[in-house]
């Protein structure tokens, strides 16, 4: 049968599992709110409907998704050549302390700044993603847990360089001193906080798409992730790919913390790593793996994710109930076999109407 | 000086052994599933749900069985879950895992917020907490009275984990099919074993560990619940299974290991290092403690290779 009907089909079957959950999981939202509010239809409507009433919520929808397109394409890259490390989070992290480090201490003209501020995170990012890959490759270590851990040594690293080197002393909390002017991202939106750093990381989408597809290195990643042994038969250098994979996804991490701190804030306020990385997973397999879907999927839970406060704030009910839907929502795209079956009949009816044709 | 007096103190060795409970029971679960071939991330999660569980079902019931119940009975909901997902619908571990730790933290704030109006801890519920044990004779030994006696319910019930565990895996079909299973699925399928039922029971014994290591935070360590308390413990334990070659011995060990690196964290803070240094130290430590393993276990394979080619 032709490789192009069952294309057809897989894409189709993709989408309606996709619409399936997103449908399952307002079904979820509406069903948890009405088990625990005493005012339903008040918080369904701030959550559905809220973060559309005004500009600076559409904003903050856009300003959400920004840092989640950085994770979620790292996630991408990681799981495409069939690793499992989860070092997004750190490299995220670092990324942010990278950016802080150059945005406070060296003088730089506006318009160069910011540029060298988030390369030097996303240079961060990527050694700091290297370390559970290099691991791997040298000794097989465990890729999963060294990463996690290695997560936990770059928050309390970067905390350190905050408390101990670039402290608001007057501050009673801890954060650091104020950027120079000259490092902050500009707003490109009126009313609203959007800056530079999303339209890099559509770019940054657009670039990684334009790699895993139309590029040799591409295919060869894309081949390593699907079936490693055959790729190493086919003569590809495996552990090389799934090396550079892992640099170019701690390189996107880094530059993507980079980012969010020149974009949003004027100094560095976090007390722990933000779960960025973790919420990237969630962005990644709503995008099916495909950079160019993850800018869609990103502003899909960043809508959740807004619409969450804003209910919280006007209503009884939590934003956690969130993450609980996002957890629902994992669950769901990660089970190969929803639906299985409704393809595996569409792929043999195809085959049998095309052998009747050729007949 | 000081420091060396404190490590040996009775006092830190008391710590030590309170401090490693939860991830001994952890590490444990995460070797049952291992060895039947299955990464459980998800351990986290299941923690966290049966600690506020625990808690509530305590404050509910009444008494410390209800709390019992409700922890293990939630370790075991979620465990299934986790089972049906990866093993019937062929979701990705580690995904499944994700998933249900993702879950697990907005759940149990939720729940938390909607049984006690509050979001932070528990302390306005009367739970209950495994007590203590003092054991008769060991307790009036001088020295050795004052670290072995006196520990949690739990912490003893870990303890004879280990050696059931020991004899599940090593003693009984059930683990010589778990471990077969782990070690080749397709082999162990051919010659009749139900591949999805081994495992699945092996994802369950693993919840109910995990979620006996869960309560042992809420219930034991602490007596309320709060939030985000077990705090990487999970990923800990998963390491701790993974450097302890997962085996009950090895998790043992390693639980040991990494809770000796998290006391001593507590007592160099007297050396005015800075404190971020000294949290690193157990994370930090478990990653150099895998590498060595597996810089062992890869030279180990390269002279099993020589000696074959060479025979």
């Amino acid at each position: 049968m032709k490789i192009n009907s069952q294309k057809k089909i897989n894409l189709l079957v993709d989408c309606v599992k996709m619409l399936m959950i997103v449908a399952i999981a307002c079904a979820l939202v509406s069903l948890i709110v009405f088990a625990v509010s005493d005012d339903p239809l008040n918080a369904i409507y701030n959550f559905f409907v809220g973060p559309f009433t005004t500009l600076r919520r559409v904003g903050n929808i856009v300003e959400a998704a920004s840092p989640l397109m950085f994770t979620a394409l790292a996630v991408v890259i990681i799981f495409g050549a069939g690793q499992f490390s989860m070092i997004a989070e750190g490299s995220f992290f670092i990324g942010t302390a990278g950016a802080m480090v150059v945005a406070i201490t060296i003088g730089m003209p506006a318009g160069l700044h910011p540029i060298v501020a988030i390369l030097f995170g996303g240079i961060l990012g990527s050694i700091v993603a290297l370390i559970p890959a290099l691991l791997k490759m040298k000794w097989n270590v465990s890729e999963l847990v060294v990463s996690l851990m290695l997560n936990y040594v770059v928050q309390f690293f970067v905390i350190y360089l905050v408390t101990y080197f670039f402290r608001e002393m007057e501050s009673s909390s801890l954060c650091s001193v104020l950027f120079q002017d000259t490092a902050t991202l500009t707003t490109i939106l009126e009313g609203t906080r959007i800056h530079t750093g999303v339209l890099l990381g559509v770019a940054a989408c657009i670039v990684m798409w334009f790699l895993m597809y139309r590029t040799s290195f591409g295919t060869s990643l894309r081949i390593t992730g699907d079936n490693a042994l055959f790729a190493k038969y086919a003569g590809l250098k495996v552990s090389g790919i799934m090396v550079a994979a892992q640099a170019i996804a701690g390189f996107l991490a880094g530059i993507g913390g980079g980012a969010e701190l020149l974009g949003m804030y004027t100094r560095f306020k976090w007390t722990a790593t933000p779960g960025y990385g973790w919420t990237g997973i969630v962005v990644a397999l709503l995008a099916r793996r495909n950079p160019l879907m993850v800018p869609l999927s990103a502003a899909f839970i960043a809508y959740m994710n807004v619409g969450a406060d804003i209910m919280a704030r006007n209503s009884d009910v939590g934003r956690e109930m969130v993450d609980i839907i996002q957890g629902v929502m994992m669950l769901l795209i990660a089970a190969d076999a929803l639906l299985q079956g409704w393809r595996q009949r569409m792929i043999i009816k195809a085959a049998k109407a095309e052998e009747e044709v050729s007949v | 000086m000081s420091v060396l007096q404190n490590i040996l103190s009775t006092e830190f060795i008391y710590m030590w052994i309170r401090v490693a409970t939860p991830i001994l029971l952890a590490a444990l679960g995460a070797m049952v599933c291992s060895k039947a071939g299955v990464v459980n991330l998800g351990l986290e999660g299941i923690m966290l749900i049966s600690s506020l569980f625990g808690v509530l079902c305590s404050a509910v019931g009444g008494n410390l069985f209800w709390g019992f119940v409700g922890g293990v009975g939630s370790a075991l909901v979620v465990s299934v879950i986790f089972a049906y997902f990866h093993l019937v619908l062929n979701a990705n571990a580690t995904l499944c895992g994700t998933a249900i730790n993702t879950a697990a933290t907005g759940l149990t704030i939720f729940v938390l917020q909607l049984a006690t109006g509050e979001k932070g801890n528990s302390s306005s519920l009367h739970s209950f907490s495994f007590p203590n044990v003092e054991i008769p004779l060991i307790r009036d030994i001088p020295i050795l009275g004052d670290i072995l006696s006196g520990h949690n319910t739990l912490t003893y019930l870990a303890l004879l984990m280990v050696l059931v565990c020991y004899l599940l895996m090593y003693k009984t079909p059930l683990g010589l099919r778990m471990r077969v299973v782990g070690e080749n699925p397709h082999a162990a399928s051919s010659v009749g074993q139900n591949v999805v039922k081994i495992r699945f029971i092996a994802i369950v014994l693993c919840g109910v560990l995990t979620g006996l290591g869960g309560m042992y935070l809420s219930m034991g360590y602490m007596d309320m619940f709060v939030r985000d308390m077990v705090a990487g413990r999970g990923f800990i334990a998963l390491a701790a299974c993974s450097m302890g070659q997962a085996t009950p011995i090895g998790a043992l060990v390693s639980s040991l290991v990494f809770a000796f690196f998290d006391g001593l964290s507590n007592v160099l803070q007297v050396l005015q290092l800075p404190s971020q240094f000294v949290q690193m130290l157990p994370y930090v430590a478990t990653i150099v403690g895998l590498t060595i393993f597996s810089i062992q276990k890869s030279i180990r394979a390269k002279q099993k290779m020589n000696k074959i080619k060479a025979g």
